[in-house]
């Protein structure tokens, strides 16, 4: 299958490749996918706790050269978003900007659930923190 | 001699192989002034297409060590798959309908076998191979029964090219009294094959395997000790000993005979050489990767083909990666199909490492500078991509894959 330029260009220079510490509360971490079906995505999100900004975004992607583009992209299209903005962000358009084939499409929906799952792995870790503060504050 | 890295270069040799320019050269006087029809049986234009087309049955023949009258010509090896088991269900329908065949078989063979399966026709035994892709001989001599016909079992496997042995398993069927048939379009040709050691009564060969023209095939068929029939799926004219009716194809059947007097002619020092190189890939790319896996036996093999998983990194994306080498992998990343190679599976190759294979295969104009450059660019991209994969990160840090909650989707 010919890829389009854009998914060859993240192929070749995908953009926030690389990991944050999932420990810290101001990151959140989606892992989607399976090995078995050929396509595993780990995206991840810091936010600005004062202002739910996403400050900076990285991937790490198992599969094919449209699931790596997909992510990449979606890596860029989340840096400077709240995460409100970054909840709304639809794989239709990760589809239109890389010029993805029917076939591919489930890569763009991977990379929507990738992200979904990071913010609400955000979300979680912040409500605990909440909890946890408002525990020592209880007990004080 | 520098690489001409204009093109990608080609390692998909059991795809479908480059036609020898000898080979053209011996068809060409069949399309223009030699175009007669094989059939005509009273004019020079017919006498010499015949003798044409009798010349290369001879070389068909002798490439498998039957005799020329035990070759019929078919458009390619899907059809003579057709031909073995559909023609071999009809006609032996008062004997038996029981074939058995195996889960690693080509999808001409597969195919053919679920469709006489779906109109009742035939029941089908589909052996799963052992690990290293061989079959397992008491569990094939122990599927045969009284109402079994045929076992179908490919000679050599155009994934993983693991070749079957022949000699054991034509030497049961012959014990059974059962039709052996052999898809041999990877093998013959490529290693010796010697249909009467085997004990083989049906094999498939394929033009365009073995660098002659795609579009034409052949099929043996007994003539003694049994004497096998067929029932042809194209009915015509009586062509071929009416197995295969149709207008013969001269230019592509003298292609196929010259082809294969060729791959006869070089055997001996080719698998040398191709073993050779073969395993300098192999070795190449296991001495610099971890976790690299050999598909498939490397014992009984063809020469030219490897097939290996990168555990971590996923096939289409490597593929794309090796954008400098044609090659395939057994992952089909694609919503109409997210299974991974039906051979592999049948191995017992789990499926992620199925999704992260690639078959190299080499062949008669592969060069010693060309596997050197597929062993870098193969260590590079796996390298690189496995820095982008969350699974060698997972694993490196030592996570458990297999314990982690994957969403399936």
């Amino acid at each position: 299958m010919a890829y389009s330029a854009k998914v060859i260009d993240h192929y070749n220079n995908p953009r926030n490749v690389g990991s944050l510490d999932p420990k810290d509360d101001s990151v959140g971490t989606g892992l989607v996918g399976a090995p078995e079906c050929g396509d595993v995505m780990k995206l991840q999100i810091k936010v600005n706790e004062e202002t739910g900004v996403i400050e900076d975004a990285k991937f790490k992607t198992f599969g094919c050269g449209s699931a790596i583009a997909s992510s990449s992209l979606a890596t860029e299209m989340l840096k400077g978003k709240t995460i409100e903005e970054a909840a709304a962000i639809k794989n239709t358009a990760i589809v239109q900007e890389l010029n993805l084939p029917p076939v591919k499409i489930h890569c763009s929906v991977l990379a929507e659930d990738a992200i979904k799952a990071a913010i609400e792995d955000f979300k979680k870790k912040q409500a605990a923190k909440r909890a946890k503060a408002q525990e020592a504050l209880t007990n004080a | 001699m520098a690489l001409d890295l204009s093109r990608p270069i080609y390692m998909d040799y059991n795809a479908t192989t480059p036609m020898d320019s000898r080979v053209l050269e011996a068809m060409m006087p069949y399309f223009t002034e030699k175009f007669g029809n094989a059939a005509s049986r009273n004019h020079v234009y017919g006498w010499e297409a015949e003798e044409a087309v009798e010349k290369a049955r001879e070389q068909v023949a002798k490439a498998i060590g039957a005799d020329a009258k035990e070759i019929i010509f078919t458009s390619g090896a899907t059809e003579s798959d057709n031909i073995a088991l559909k023609g071999a269900v009809e006609m032996y329908a008062e004997k038996g309908n029981h074939i058995v065949t195996m889960l690693t078989e080509h999808k001409a063979v597969l195919d053919t076998c679920r469709r006489l399966e779906r109109d009742g026709k035939a029941t089908v035994t589909y052996l799963a191979p052992k690990q290293d892709g061989l079959v397992d001989l008491e569990k094939l001599e122990a599927a045969i029964t009284d109402k079994t016909i045929m076992v179908a079992i490919m000679m050599a496997n155009n994934e993983i090219g693991v070749i079957q042995p022949m000699e054991q398993i034509g030497e049961i069927c012959r014990k059974h009294n059962v039709l052996f048939f052999t898809d041999a379009v990877q093998a013959v040709g490529k290693v010796p094959v010697d249909v009467n050691a085997m004990k083989i009564d049906v094999l498939s060969i394929s033009g365009h395997k073995v660098y002659g023209p795609k579009g034409i095939g052949a099929l043996y068929v007994r003539r003694k000790n049994p004497r096998v029939k067929l029932a042809p799926v194209i009915d015509g004219g009586g062509h071929e000993r009416g197995m295969r009716s149709g207008t013969l194809n001269v230019p592509g059947i003298v292609g196929l005979g010259k082809a294969l007097e060729l791959c006869i002619e070089e055997m001996p020092n080719e698998m040398k050489r191709l073993t050779y190189l073969r395993n300098k890939l192999k070795d190449g790319i296991l001495s610099q990767l971890e976790e690299v896996y050999v598909n498939g036996s490397m014992e009984s093999r063809l020469p030219g083909n490897l097939n290996m998983s990168f555990a971590y990194v996923e096939g289409e994306g490597l593929l794309m990666g090796l954008k400098g080498l044609a090659v395939s992998s057994g992952s089909a990343c694609t919503s109409a199909s997210l299974e991974p190679s039906h051979v592999l599976k049948a191995l017992g190759v789990g499926d992620e490492l199925a999704h992260s294979s690639i078959r190299y295969g080499l062949g008669r104009f592969t060069t010693e500078e060309e596997v050197d450059y597929a062993i870098q660019i193969t260590v590079e991209a796996v390298n690189r991509l496995r820095e982008m994969s969350p699974l060698y990160e997972m694993a490196k840090a030592g996570i458990d894959l297999k314990s982690v909650q994957w969403t399936h989707h």
